[in-house]
């Protein structure tokens, strides 16, 4: 392992020699468990940053990916990290209680959504336009735990104009959770509030023209976060694989930065284009 | 091979031509529910006492109690599901889990030879996609049919005879959230069912399905217009505040209730004579409390509906607006009770919400509600408005810290259901004893989405005990006795016409009590905890069996067979916290157990091979 650890060109070279066998040693394995309906994080075409960031990992491991698919809903660490069915979960909160985490990689924010022929220009949580624009949400219903800007409204009395878009969607359609910035595209509502790497994602994507900027003014809400750092989670206990992980994520910040400014992610505390790719 | 093949399809073809067998109006149910041997529903009957006339065991014999035989089911998830015994065979299902997930078995009640097994396919989304609860509370039986319920929402008519599948019909979609895991009943034909689901926000419906070919006779939804709660001309609700036109619209905030929860898995009940039937709805989801403003009808509220059309009767919420979780999805025991000097058709819901109602089940009307556990999350029950008055200083709010709440979000108590005895007249209701604190920014996280909630933690009430069996008293209103147990009693409950009550505790004991006075009579170790119901029947060679299944799990018992981290004590939404010592007592397991009476003097020859 060790030994491997310090010769990852030679290990790769063995590894390229049997790609095309169907035995792989599971030590040869980067056991990862994923969603794969879940764009932009992961998905089964490993289309995902999570993705490109697993075979990132695995190069430098001198592995190969390997993957167990599991939605990523309620059970999801219980059903694959905690089953023993994979070694590592590509994105998780830092500090997340349930796992073991690595060093964040990346920090971003929850934000608005609107449509830039709008001209909104909407970023503080207390603009009073919030009282009358129609909002879309996440909606994830964890016994009453909903995501931060819900809560925020619930508490300014913003509640009418509120719209609920599940989480978990319809697991039949291609990334779920897209539903919401899919309605700020054909005008279904004003503005989403959503977690950033989603919205920045798809708002690249959009056909429209949309316009992404991370929410301000959320310090009165407190203890509710709008900005999270993100990390890689391990199985409790498993601090020989955290340690390794955290190696590889000091060694390749620059390029795992660049991963994520290309899949839209609005990176916070460091200077970026937040305007979904239609500045 | 295509002969065989053109066989399957025709076989598949005729199995949705089921009418040709003529459809039965008559049910044979109602006399299989007189006939003391059997065992025909999870309750036992209509009225859900889960009481049996059988007397042959008593709190005199009652230690002579062995084991008669044991059968696995194969699948190491929590065990919830009630055996049902018709015409001496004994049919049980098994969790979602395993190699075949809610494999049913066919068994002969009195040897536990296998006649037949039957396993449904299972959507291949389905794995990864089903959060939660995995457990089935059990089959039901009529006309030589026996109905299941799968987890990924198909209900299935099975031959009793030769476990052949007669007809499927799919009910609900879980690639967006929904599930079953209630035990469908039988009433004038019609297969009950509701989902489950609320935590991933479904709208919660109960469904009519013709027993003969599986069509859906009706469905009434929890929320929504009164055309979708299917409430009519001949609603009437007792108390004013449940008046009015599409209360399931307008006591949420704009279109809150499209997703309201009110979620139908628990127990259905059925009085012949009003020709109603009786259910409670699970908690509103999946919006936080202060984005759903208002009494959010009609969750947390019991339905009296006509069977024939679902139509409502009348309607009574228990808990508006709710804020702890409280689903009042518990069973509904229809008794007839002389109070004050009246006799009274009553209804008695143990709540989750910590108070034992006792309601008038023509009209809605609640008699009485007494606490039957410490509770300071609300001040009790006004029964002049027949609203339940809220603990301001205990509301949950994020953000804020509150200590020591009682009782926790899985209530007092929860899906397993009570027993009551027409002798005793005493209720026997296996129940928690745990209180929570309720602590700001835990980090969350579902589908690459980072969130701050609430950090619930559980532990055991006052007294330091977690679990309690206790027999209630509708009519003086008190508690009789109470039996303290380490961990919350999540089984169900038995008493026959011997005086003695049957339940499990999850660190694996089956015990029988004196129905009288909770004295302990006989209990028996098994291979692991309890979550199951016990039932009792008549076996063909006269004797009575006692049965339950083994294997802990479900919501408290996670911890023990699902690997959720005992060390963090708000795993399994806080449930963890009160059941982390779980692991030392029990693991998973599978196992139904058969119990009857040894020979007087502690002989028993009946597992030597016949002279």
């Amino acid at each position: 392992m060790h030994l491997r650890n310090n010769c990852p060109a030679v290990a790769l070279g063995i590894l390229i020699g049997l790609a095309t066998t169907a035995a792989i040693a599971s030590d040869g394995e980067l056991r990862v468990c994923a969603d794969p309906n879940n764009l932009p994080f992961s998905n089964r075409d490993e289309a995902g940053f999570e993705n490109k960031l697993a075979v990132m990992v695995s190069e430098h491991f001198g592995q190969r990916v390997s993957y167990t698919w599991w939605a990523q809903r309620r059970g999801f660490i219980r059903n694959t990290l905690k089953a023993g069915k994979c070694d590592v979960v590509m994105g998780v909160p830092a500090g997340y209680d349930l796992v073991e985490t690595t060093k964040p990689y990346y920090r971003s924010s929850y934000v608005f959504v609107t449509r830039q022929d709008q001209h909104l220009d909407l970023s503080s949580l207390l603009d009073p336009r919030l009282h009358h624009l129609v909002i879309g949400v996440h909606l994830i219903g964890d016994d009453g735990n909903n995501p931060p800007p819900a809560q925020a409204f619930g508490e300014q009395g913003i509640v009418e104009n509120v719209r609920g878009y599940s989480i978990y969607g319809d697991y039949r359609l291609a990334d779920p959770p897209a539903r919401l910035i899919e309605a700020v595209e054909n005008g279904t509502i004003d503005v989403a509030a959503a977690w950033g790497p989603l919205a920045g994602y798809f708002a690249q994507r959009s056909p429209v023209p949309l316009t992404v900027t991370p929410i301000q003014d959320y310090e009165r809400f407190a203890p509710q976060q709008f900005q999270f750092a993100i990390a890689m989670g391990v199985r409790k206990g498993n601090d020989a694989l955290r340690d390794r992980l955290n190696a590889f994520l000091e060694e390749h910040r620059s390029e795992i930065t660049s991963l994520l400014r290309g899949y839209g992610v609005p990176l916070v505390d460091q200077p970026v284009a937040l305007s979904g790719g239609h500045q | 091979m295509l002969v065989r093949r053109l066989a399957g399809s025709l076989t598949v073809v005729c199995a949705s031509c089921a009418f040709l067998t003529f459809a039965w109006a008559q049910t044979d149910l109602a006399s299989r529910m007189k006939d003391s041997g059997q065992w025909p529903m999870a309750a036992r009957d209509y009225a859900n006492t889960r009481y049996s006339e059988l007397d042959q065991i008593n709190a005199t014999n009652a230690s002579r109690l062995q084991l008669a035989w044991t059968f696995s089911v194969g699948a190491d998830r929590g065990q919830e599901a009630a055996p049902l015994v018709v015409d001496g065979t004994m049919y049980v299902v098994g969790p979602y889990a395993g190699p075949h997930p809610n494999r049913v078995f066919a068994l002969d009640a009195t040897t536990g030879e296998l006649k037949w097994s039957y396993a449904p396919k299972p959507e291949p989304a389905a794995a990864g996609v089903a959060c939660c609860d995995v457990v089935n509370r059990g089959l039901a039986f009529d006309n030589g049919k026996v109905f299941l319920n799968t987890l990924d929402n198909h209900t299935v008519g099975i031959d009793a005879k030769t476990g052949k599948e007669l007809w499927h019909t799919k009910l609900g979609e879980i690639n967006k959230g929904e599930t079953i895991t209630m035990a469908p009943i039988v009433v004038k034909g019609k297969i009950l069912v509701g989902n489950s689901g609320g935590e991933l926000g479904v709208r919660g419906w109960v469904t009519a399905l013709d027993e003969t070919t599986g069509a859906i006779a009706w469905r009434a939804y929890t929320t929504g217009p009164d055309k979708d709660v299917l409430i009519g001309d001949d609603f009437k609700p007792f108390y004013d505040n449940l008046k009015g036109a599409d209360l399931g619209v307008k006591t949420w905030p704009a279109d809150r209730w499209q997703v309201g929860g009110g979620t139908v898995w628990g127990w259905i009940s059925y009085d012949p004579d009003l020709n109603l039937i009786y259910y409670g709805t699970a908690n509103p989801s999946p919006w936080n409390a202060n984005q759903r403003s208002g009494d959010n009808l009609w969750s947390t509220s019991i339905f009296a509906r006509n069977p024939d059309t679902g139509q409502a009767k009348w309607a009574y919420q228990l808990n508006p607006h709710d804020l702890f979780d409280h689903d009042e999805i518990n069973e509904n025991v229809l008794v007839d009770l002389e109070l004050n000097g009246q006799l009274r058709k009553a209804l008695i819901h143990p709540g989750r919400n910590g108070y034992m109602y006792v309601m008038d089940r023509a009209t809605g009307e609640v008699i009485s509600a007494d606490a039957y556990e410490f509770v300071n999350a609300y001040k009790g029950v006004d029964l002049k408005t027949g609203k339940i008055i809220p603990n301001e200083e205990k509301t949950p709010l994020v953000g804020k810290t509150i200590e020591n709440i009682c009782p926790t979000a899985p209530g007092a108590k929860d899906w397993q259901p009570s027993a009551w005895s027409p002798r005793t007249k005493l209720l026997y209701v296996p129940h928690q004893h745990l209180c929570m604190n309720f602590k700001a920014s835990q980090v969350g996280y579902i589908a690459g989405t980072p969130y701050v909630g609430a950090d619930v933690d559980m532990y055991a009430g006052p007294g330091g005990y977690r679990g309690e069996f206790m027999a209630w008293d509708p009519i003086a209103r008190k508690k009789v006795w109470e039996i303290h147990e380490k961990l919350p009693v999540w089984s169900g409950a038995l008493v026959t016409a011997g005086d003695v009550a049957f339940y499990g505790t999850m660190d694996r004991l089956f015990k029988v009590v004196d129905a009288k006075d909770g004295h302990l009579l006989w209990q028996f170790r098994a291979g692991s905890g309890f979550i199951g119901q016990p039932i009792s029947y008549r076996g063909s060679d006269g004797q009575q069996y006692i049965a339950i299944l083994s294997g802990v799990g479900g919501w408290p018992g996670a911890v023990a067979n699902a690997q959720v981290d005992p060390r963090v004590r708000n795993g399994a939404l806080g449930f963890t916290g009160a059941t982390q010592d779980l692991p030392f007592y029990t693991a998973g397991g599978s196992e139904l157990l058969v119990f009857k009476l040894g020979g007087a003097n502690g002989e028993d020859t009946s597992h030597a091979p016949p002279k």
